[in-house]
């Protein structure tokens, strides 16, 4: 709620989000396939409602709860967030989500958590890619209590005031704009808190190029290309590329999380 | 008559400069695809793979030419010059895309380059296949003299295993096609070592010579 003027402030500094036919047709979601379209073509097929969410690990009150038990009484709010893939692309997204603090509380956090972990649906029947196990399944990813917690953080339902489209992670998803697209994790049945550290997946399948953290960064490459710029979706085939921002632009908000931190080894 | 005999024949009928044309008017098409949005919201990158792939597919034609002739006797050398070629404006147009649409400077081509091994065995690649399509002439083959010329163009060879390494080397996770190219740039590369049956049609004997 701190940061409900996260989306005003965006257009304030000239962010024109992506059109929903930009934002819905360019994705990398494995499950369906690793070609950019697959999704689209694919994701039709994902069962999202009903929807429940396990919540377990140090909590107060763990049990699987409905979607909509889960987001009860939340306001979803509007954020206009810059999107940076770690393959070097970006767009910038309407987000209707709520803060995943409050749903966090909501649960009842143990004072001996430090980690939050999440965990993609799988539904192989319904996900081609699934069987071809390009990467590993269930996708999982982790965030560290503070980053989880910071206002920020959003679990997102919906862009442009609709539905979450199911290629981009129906029902629910995280987004985490100061980080690489992938540690945003989509269409999550599962989130435990936990004291360690938990394994995410591009980290446990190339430790060198994808990190725990991830944050954007303009100065640490990835060990195959370089991360200094960025291409914004939608600009055509003579767009240029743009400077990439440290912490993906909202370094004044979340640098401090990292304070005392070497972003080069822990990138 | 069999297969083989009846097929070069009917190729015998079919000239090899269309080839030419249709590799142009793809790349062309591609690109106007690109233009016109239909590649979807990122048509750098999609054009970029397209005429990268492309160029893989038509250099595994073109590996697998010879031992197409050895082991079932169908020849369709007299199309492989023009393959060649095609194959090479293909890696052309993918390089031009990398450098000029997507990279955009000279500074970051050149860092790329150097830094990144799957671009620098691309990169290096490429440059194997610049002498390769100048010399794609009857005219240069005088010059150089038939064995000088055939020892040159064998750096076909590791110029397609690297760009189908520079496949393999650029993806994220596993998936399988990158490793299929690889798999069949190896087994007709591989295919070149195995003692040859005497070609089926028995034909012309100097042919075997020529077409390694």
């Amino acid at each position: 709620a701190a940061l409900a003027m996260a989306g005003g402030s965006a257009r304030a500094q000239g962010l024109e989000p992506n059109t929903l036919e930009q934002i819905s047709t360019y994705n990398n979601y494995y499950e369906f396939g690793t070609g950019k379209d697959d999704p689209a073509a694919y994701a039709d097929a994902l069962v999202t409602d009903p929807w429940a969410i396990t919540v377990d690990g140090m909590v107060d009150r763990p049990g699987e709860y409905a979607l909509a038990d889960l987001m009860s009484g939340l306001t979803v709010e509007e954020r206009i967030y810059r999107f940076r893939c770690v393959e070097a692309w970006s767009m910038v997204v309407p987000w209707n989500g709520v803060e995943l603090a409050d749903v966090l509380d909501k649960v009842g956090v143990q004072s001996s958590a430090r980690y939050v972990a999440f965990e993609t649906v799988v539904q192989p029947e319904n996900m081609p890619g699934v069987a071809r196990q390009v990467i590993p399944f269930p996708y999982v990813e982790g965030l560290r209590l503070d980053e989880a917690r910071h206002p920020l953080t959003l679990l997102a339902t919906g862009i442009y005031g609709q539905p979450m489209p199911k290629q981009n992670g129906a029902p629910i998803r995280l987004v985490v704009p100061w980080k690489y697209g992938f540690k945003s994790i989509k269409s999550i049945i599962r989130i435990t808190l936990t004291d360690t550290q938990p394994p995410t997946t591009w980290n446990r399948l190339n430790r060198r190029e994808y990190g725990f953290y991830s944050n954007v960064n303009p100065e640490v490459d990835h060990p195959r290309w370089s991360q200094a710029s960025e291409r914004r979706i939608g600009g055509g085939i003579f767009s240029s590329r743009q400077d990439t921002l440290m912490f993906n632009g909202y370094g004044d908000q979340v640098a401090s999380l990292y304070d005392g931190m070497d972003l080069q080894e822990n990138y | 008559m069999d297969i083989a005999q009846r097929l070069n024949r009917a190729t015998r009928q079919v000239p090899a400069w269309p080839v030419y044309l249709i590799g142009a008017a793809w790349a062309g098409w591609l690109f106007w695809l690109g233009v016109s949005g239909q590649l979807g919201p990122e048509p750098i990158n999609a054009l970029e793979r397209r005429y990268g792939l492309l160029a893989l597919q038509v250099l595994v034609a073109v590996l697998a030419v010879t031992p197409l002739r050895v082991w079932t006797g169908i020849s369709l050398i007299k199309y492989r010059r023009a393959l060649g070629v095609t194959a090479f404006g293909f890696v052309l147009a993918h390089f031009l895309v990398w450098a000029v649409l997507d990279l955009q400077s000279l500074a970051r081509i050149g860092g790329e380059i150097v830094k990144r091994p799957y671009i620098t065995i691309g990169f290096g690649a490429f440059l194997m296949l610049i002498p390769l399509a100048i010399t794609s002439n009857n005219a240069s083959i005088r010059k150089l003299g038939g064995a000088a010329w055939r020892r040159l163009h064998k750096l076909t060879y590791p110029a397609v295993l690297l760009g189908a390494i520079h496949f393999v080397w650029l993806v994220k996770g596993y998936p399988m096609e990158p490793f299929l190219y690889l798999g069949a740039v190896i087994f007709l590369l591989a295919l070149r070592l195995v003692p040859k049956r005497k070609p089926a049609a028995r034909s012309a004997p100097q042919a075997t010579a020529t077409a390694r």
